[in-house]
């Protein structure tokens, strides 16, 4: 038999009944639309965490001091403290893959304020430190090469500091010390929230590394080296030419192991997209029942429809029909009722997920292929569930189905 | 399909056939040795009260069923062994069904029901499906109507495009299992005179009936008892239908 002729034999027994064919589809419809939506919100997810992986710096590279691994010992990190302005100014000038650079001095101290005092992290850095951490300042400026150089005793706060030592005044040109250091603030960050670790990222003061050293730490070795590029793509590369330059600057001979670390925030990025990825597998898994229910009310259906239609199905086997072509006739049209129910689904499914976006506000996002697989599996929901009752049409004795009244 | 042939000039070849079947505990011989040779061309009525065995003949013919016993060969063809995909396939090339209840596909135009057995055909061979049951069809009488649904037609109309579906594959043996049974007495001597002129064209006819009145438009007569054939003989006094319905014209309806 020809395709055309069973897709037509199809469509008329699916407009025979038309409610009960809308009800049968209402199960794909349904399970095909929650799965959609679910894996929308979840892709939405991932995407959204990786954008805030991002905004940390999944571009961003940070050298730090001492080799993991020393002749095969483990001496652990920062076992001789040997990154120093020099290594830094050497990476500004010569790196081609980094855009951004700066050197990192940590240290914690009191800070106090004519209306109160807040024990922070004080890192210093330089003016690359904003390209970087992508951290804009939200009042005043941030400081300038000319600050750097000359070593000014200015500060930047994160919002949390701020809040804490101008809790009723603005923050912009007043003074505060900090270890009997006076500073002048310049600007206020603006709010990051929880770093990746959990800590407070606002609980922070910037200052130029030059005063953080002369003023504050008093030593001339730095922390980290901080660099980013400008496509996360460039970190591999920009990795391998850093450990080039830190090599030459630390005239570390051939059989010399790295006497620093290099690390990337891919790690981080790999695992929050599994999690992710987990998760959406899972509501994608949960959404999946309803398909079944849906299935399971297809074979429903043709059952009876199979019941129903004894008569004719006896007529076509008496005029030549063999088991085969009634088989697939039944296939057909559970095949259509499914496919049809997962079309509507499909539309129905981004309706919904833009709904639930704009309700909650989360982001969700449809993958394309989503939209094929989901297709597919409604036809082969179709398939699976229609294939029990179009072998029971199949295999009626044509004399049998004759007589059935 | 792969079907060895003999060089058997009959249509039908029926040989000490018998069926039994297991009903539960119960065994019913519903066939106990039957033989029956249909020449190409005759018209034959097959009668026989209920339980007779008649039904269980018709199916047999009609490569429904096959007989536990006996050999029956259709146009050559020896019909007991195949499979049931050889029989569909047989059933389709040379056999037309007529039944009691027109049995015809409901929300389906008169024209796609005729062409539904040309659907079915396996052999390959490309025609015009739609020509050929407008032509079907147009035999019958009822080339006006081709896009009525059977719910649209009488009764006679609806066995008509029955015979129509039966014919347009141009079988071999055309079987009609109590063709009448649901018509008033006038309508079934319309139908009675179809058959006759679709016999007089050379179409071979088999009539299962039970009615005496129905069988007398038959060149012959084949009565089933017990499942056994009683009689097998010429029919006397045959009718012709064509006449019967000038004589009903004549007298008040």
């Amino acid at each position: 038999m020809r395709t055309s002729t069973l897709l037509k034999i199809a469509t008329q027994s699916i407009l025979k009944n038309k409610m009960r064919t809308f009800l049968t589809m209402l199960g794909i419809v349904i399970g095909v639309a929650a799965v959609i939506v679910m894996v929308a919100i979840g892709y939405g997810a991932q995407e959204s965490i990786q954008k805030q992986i991002g905004s940390l710096g999944t571009n961003m590279i940070i050298v730090m001091p001492g080799a993991s691994t020393a002749g095969g010992v483990n001496q652990g990190a920062a076992t001789f403290n040997r990154l120093t302005p020099a290594d830094y100014e050497k990476l500004h000038r010569e790196s081609l893959m980094l855009n951004a650079v700066s050197p990192v001095v940590f240290t914690q101290a009191q800070a106090i304020s004519g209306s109160g005092n807040w024990r922070t992290r004080i890192q210093g850095v330089s003016t690359d430190y904003q390209t970087i951490r992508d951290w804009p300042v939200d009042q005043g400026t941030f400081f300038t090469e000319a600050d750097l150089r000359s070593a000014r005793k200015v500060a930047v706060l994160g919002t949390t500091v701020a809040k804490s030592l101008f809790p009723n005044d603005d923050p912009i040109g007043q003074q505060m010390q900090i270890r009997d250091v006076p500073f002048t603030v310049m600007g206020v960050l603006r709010s990051k929230g929880q770093n990746a670790g959990g800590q407070d990222a606002d609980d922070i003061i910037i200052v130029p590394f030059t005063t953080a050293q002369t003023r504050l730490s008093g030593r001339q070795r730095v922390n980290q080296i901080i660099g980013s590029t400008s496509s996360p793509q460039d970190v591999p590369a920009a990795q391998e030419e850093i450990r080039s330059i830190m090599r030459e600057s630390h005239k570390l001979g051939d059989g010399d192991d790295d006497d620093f670390t290099i690390r990337t925030q891919d790690e981080i990025a790999a695992a929050a997209s599994s999690t992710t990825k987990v998760m959406t597998l899972l509501l994608a898994a949960i959404a999946s029942i309803s398909l079944l229910v849906g299935g399971i009310g297809i074979m429903n259906i043709m059952l009876v429809s199979v019941t129903e239609r004894t008569r004719e199905i006896g007529i076509r086997m008496a005029i030549g029909a063999r088991g085969s072509d009634v088989l697939t006739q039944f296939l057909v049209e559970s095949v259509a009722i499914s496919v049809l129910g997962g079309l509507i689904g499909v539309a129905i499914g981004f309706g919904g997920a833009a709904i639930v976006g704009h309700v909650t506000g989360w982001t969700t996002a449809t993958p394309p292929q989503a939209v094929a697989i989901a297709v597919a599996f409604s036809a082969a929901v179709g398939v699976f569930f229609g294939f029990y009752p179009a072998r029971q049409a199949a295999s009626l004795n044509p004399i049998q189905a004759l007589r059935y009244e | 399909m792969n079907i060895p042939a003999t060089d058997a000039p009959d249509v039908i070849r029926v040989e000490g056939v018998t069926k039994v079947y297991h009903m539960g505990s119960q065994t019913v011989h519903a066939l106990r040795g039957v033989d029956l040779r249909v020449k190409r061309g005759e018209m034959i009525a097959v009668m026989g009260h209920s339980g007779s065995g008649k039904s269980t003949l018709m199916n047999m013919l009609g490569c429904l069923d096959v007989p536990t016993s006996g050999d029956y060969y259709l146009d050559g063809v020896r019909v007991n062994g195949l499979s049931r995909n050889q029989l569909a396939d047989l059933r389709n090339q040379k056999l037309g069904f007529v039944f009691q209840g027109f049995n015809l596909l409901a929300r389906t135009s008169a024209l796609e029901n005729v062409e539904l057995p040309l659907l079915y055909d396996r052999s390959g061979t490309k025609r015009d499906t739609r020509a050929l049951a407008q032509h079907s069809l147009e035999r019958v009488g009822l080339g006006q109507r081709v896009d009525h649904h059977p719910s649209e037609l009488s009764g006679g109309q609806q066995q008509r495009v029955a015979i129509a579906r039966a014919l347009v594959t141009a079988p071999t043996v055309l079987l009609a299992d109590e063709p009448t049974g649901n018509l008033d007495s006038r309508t079934s001597i319309e139908i009675m005179a179809l058959f006759q002129e679709l016999n007089e064209e050379g179409v071979t006819i088999l009539i299962v009936t039970h009615e005496p009145d129905i069988a007398c438009y038959a060149k012959r007569l084949v009565e089933v008892r017990d499942g056994r054939i009683l009689r097998d003989e010429p029919v006397k006094d045959r009718r012709i239908a064509s006449e019967d319905l000038k004589t009903l014209v004549a007298e008040p309806a």
